[in-house]
């Protein structure tokens, strides 16, 4: 697969992709989109990038291992229902907060949190997979 | 239902969930730094044991209590809600898990560490405790599948040739029995259109489609009994359960198969009790052939760990026995169903206790002697007498023997069997407690009585007709860091068996919210549906 367009253009791709994984993951709320499929994308971005310039790149570009990425997003979709214990309402209610940046107003809110929670979530456990299993079949 | 501001002490319905997840997630995030997590993992399963406790706590002083998850009303939104079943289920887990994390502290390796032991453990546990806390049956189903995908990863830790065949039998079957549970879910959800078990429980006596809630219950009954390793679907228990490492072994035949039987509890007789009623010939069969395999099995075993396999499933069929009573009539007062309904709960409690133990237990005796087959051990009450004393009190209560706490959840359920016209039933309940009495003393006879045998290391290779065991592999537990769980454990065992009494009135007053949901109803809906 290493060929000459292919290295050249992963890079590129794999960038892209994970844009566009981003834009999935915060147009959710609303539209078509959200953590899960998001994550996909972007898993499916780096196994591109991990099939075109091998493995090792692509971990040392993630810096942390997969399953660490993975449970810092379990981690961040627990923590933000326990938000809710502070506030004194029901366990992962949703709560909304609309801060003003630069003269725009930006939507807060802990499904946004529990979302980046699911993406990150599938972005490690599926990108540990196919890292894995990339791993045995170039060697 | 919970509605405005929530009293802080209604948050242990979610706590034990979150805490293992918290703990869960963090120890797999510094996967790097694995002598950090023993400190870590304790702390946190002292943790989740106090929340369990504080939610127990809450049921058994102010009645059953619901969080919907996110605020949606239900039947809508997912309901978490805990009555004394769940909780008294609860406890006992936690308890466990926290004996089984003190003693994997010094019996777990750094290799098996460095693959996950903790975090694994965390996501086992948090799929328990969502099992036993649901009220939701698709959310039940989702529990199951967290808590199988924990213990694939705790079966397989070691990769020895046996574990993957052991894992393949166990892994196999539980994804045949939760595709059960996912098709029967899918039918109780085109014939109700609610998920939430309080509205189904509503729905279920009032409607007349008796022939189809018959197949759900059927379906639901073949998944659960699969988990719980009731006869004729527990060949895959025997086959797996002694491949990992012994606080492997003590964790999963303490709780997984315990979940079963509370899932069976919860849908087949709380959800729909005529339909149970129907099959209840087919539940005291079960039961009955369940007991009496899971007695003669451990007659027939010389491995110590193959043995305590069988004595498990003997202890599912016994549990069972609740499921097989008649119809309460109303003119008896406790009817029989709720007097074997309190006596199974008391039995699972005491099961998860024991079970875990003496698979802890055998842990030990196997690091002592070198080998974990019964024709090898020997000479244990010489040289560990203390131990063998521990021994002796979890080998009785496990065969049902008084003062201990076996004894009286067998009482209750005899009298419950002779009451509800089930004499022979009565007389099975008899007959495993006395099999499981001889395959405790040859336990004990040989693996502590006597003198060591002289066996030369050439013998053990030409066992004849046996398979040969590979040389014990587990690390030697640390002396204070074993005895510490073994003698928590045995001490709940001489306390339930010599003041069954406080534990008993939890029990009546669990069996009796399942007998009767109005308060499980209630608490999901408010006073006035």
């Amino acid at each position: 697969m290493r060929t000459i367009i292919f290295r050249f253009t992963a890079p590129y791709l794999t960038s892209l992709m994970v844009l566009f994984s981003i834009f999935v993951l915060l147009r959710g709320h609303n539209e078509p989109g959200g953590g899960f499929i998001g994550g996909l994308i972007a898993a499916s971005a780096f196994a591109i990038y991990g099939i075109a310039c091998g493995v090792a790149p692509v971990r040392r570009a993630l810096h942390f291992h997969p399953m660490a990425i993975a449970a810092a997003g379990l981690m961040l979709a627990v923590l933000s229902g326990v938000l809710s214990l502070l506030i004194g309402v029901e366990f992962l209610t949703g709560l909304w907060a609309f801060p003003t940046f630069l003269g725009t107003e930006v939507a807060l809110s802990t499904p946004l949190f529990f979302d980046i929670g699911v993406y990150l979530v599938v972005v490690g456990a599926i990108s540990s997979i196919a890292l894995a299993l990339e791993e045995t079949e170039t060697d | 239902m919970t509605q405005g501001a929530v009293p802080l002490i209604d948050y242990s319905v979610i706590l034990p969930v979150a805490i293992c997840f918290i703990f869960g997630a963090g120890l797999l995030m510094m996967r790097k730094s694995i002598r950090w997590h023993p400190l870590i993992a304790l702390p946190g399963l002292v943790l989740l044991f106090l929340a369990d406790l504080t939610l127990l706590y809450r049921v058994a002083t102010q009645g059953t209590v619901t969080m919907m998850m996110g605020g949606w009303l239900p039947p809508f939104g997912i309901a978490f809600t805990a009555d004394l079943m769940g909780a008294l289920f609860l406890a006992a887990s936690g308890f466990a898990a926290l004996c089984c994390g003190i003693y994997a502290v010094a019996s777990i390796s750094k290799v098996e560490r460095r693959y996950g032991f903790f975090p694994l453990f965390f996501i086992m546990m948090g799929g328990v405790s969502g099992s036993f806390i649901t009220g939701d049956v698709f959310n039940l189903y989702v529990w199951f599948e967290v808590f199988l995908i924990g213990s694939f990863g705790l079966l397989i830790l070691g990769s020895r040739h046996e574990q993957l065949d052991g894992a393949t039998k166990y892994c196999f079957l539980n994804l045949v029995g939760t595709t059960f549970f996912l098709i029967a879910t899918g039918y109780l959800y085109g014939i109700f259109g609610t998920l939430n078990m309080a509205d189904i429980a509503q729905k279920a006596a009032e409607t007349d489609k008796t022939a189809m809630l018959f197949t759900l219950a059927a379906l639901y009954f073949v998944s659960f009994a699969m988990k719980a390793a009731a006869f004729p679907l527990n060949f895959w228990l025997p086959a797996s359960y002694h491949t990992p490492r012994f606080v492997v072994s003590a964790l999963f035949a303490g709780l997984l198969t315990k979940v079963g039987i509370y899932a069976a509890i919860r849908i087949n007789l709380m959800l729909f009790p005529p339909e149970r009623a129907e099959l209840s010939a087919v539940f005291a069969w079960v039961a009955a052939l369940t007991m009496l395999v899971g007695g003669l099995g451990a007659l027939a075993q010389t491995d110590l760990r193959r043995l305590l396999n069988y004595v498990v499933i003997a202890g599912i069929g016994t549990m069972f026995v609740a499921l097989a009573m008649p119809v309460p009539d109303g003119d008896a007062v406790p009817s029989s169903l709720s007097v074997g309904l309190s006596g199974t709960i008391f039995y699972a409690l005491h099961s998860i206790v024991v079970m875990t133990a003496l698979y802890l237990a055998a842990g030990v005796a196997a690091h002592l002697t070198g080998t974990s087959s019964l024709r090898e051990m020997g000479g244990l009450w010489r040289s560990n007498p203390l131990f063998a004393a521990v021994m002796l009190i979890l080998l009785f209560a496990v065969s049902g023997l008084p003062p201990f706490s076996g004894f009286w959840p067998k009482v209750a359920l005899v009298r419950a069997s002779i009451s509800g016209d089930l004499p022979w039933l009565a007389a099975m309940v008899l007959v495993s407690g006395f099999l499981l009495t001889i395959a405790s003393a040859r336990v004990f006879a040989l693996g502590f009585w006597r003198p060591l045998p002289p066996i030369a290391a050439a013998d053990r290779k030409v066992e004849p007709g046996g398979v040969v065991e590979e040389k014990f592999l587990a690390a030697g537990p640390d002396r204070a860091l074993s005895a510490i769980p073994l003698f928590a454990l045995t001490a709940f065992v001489i306390a339930a068996g010599v003041w069954p009494q406080w534990l008993f009135d939890l029990t009546d007053g669990a069996a009796a919210g399942i007998v009767d949901p109005s308060g499980y109803i209630s608490s999901v809906f408010g006073d006035a549906p």
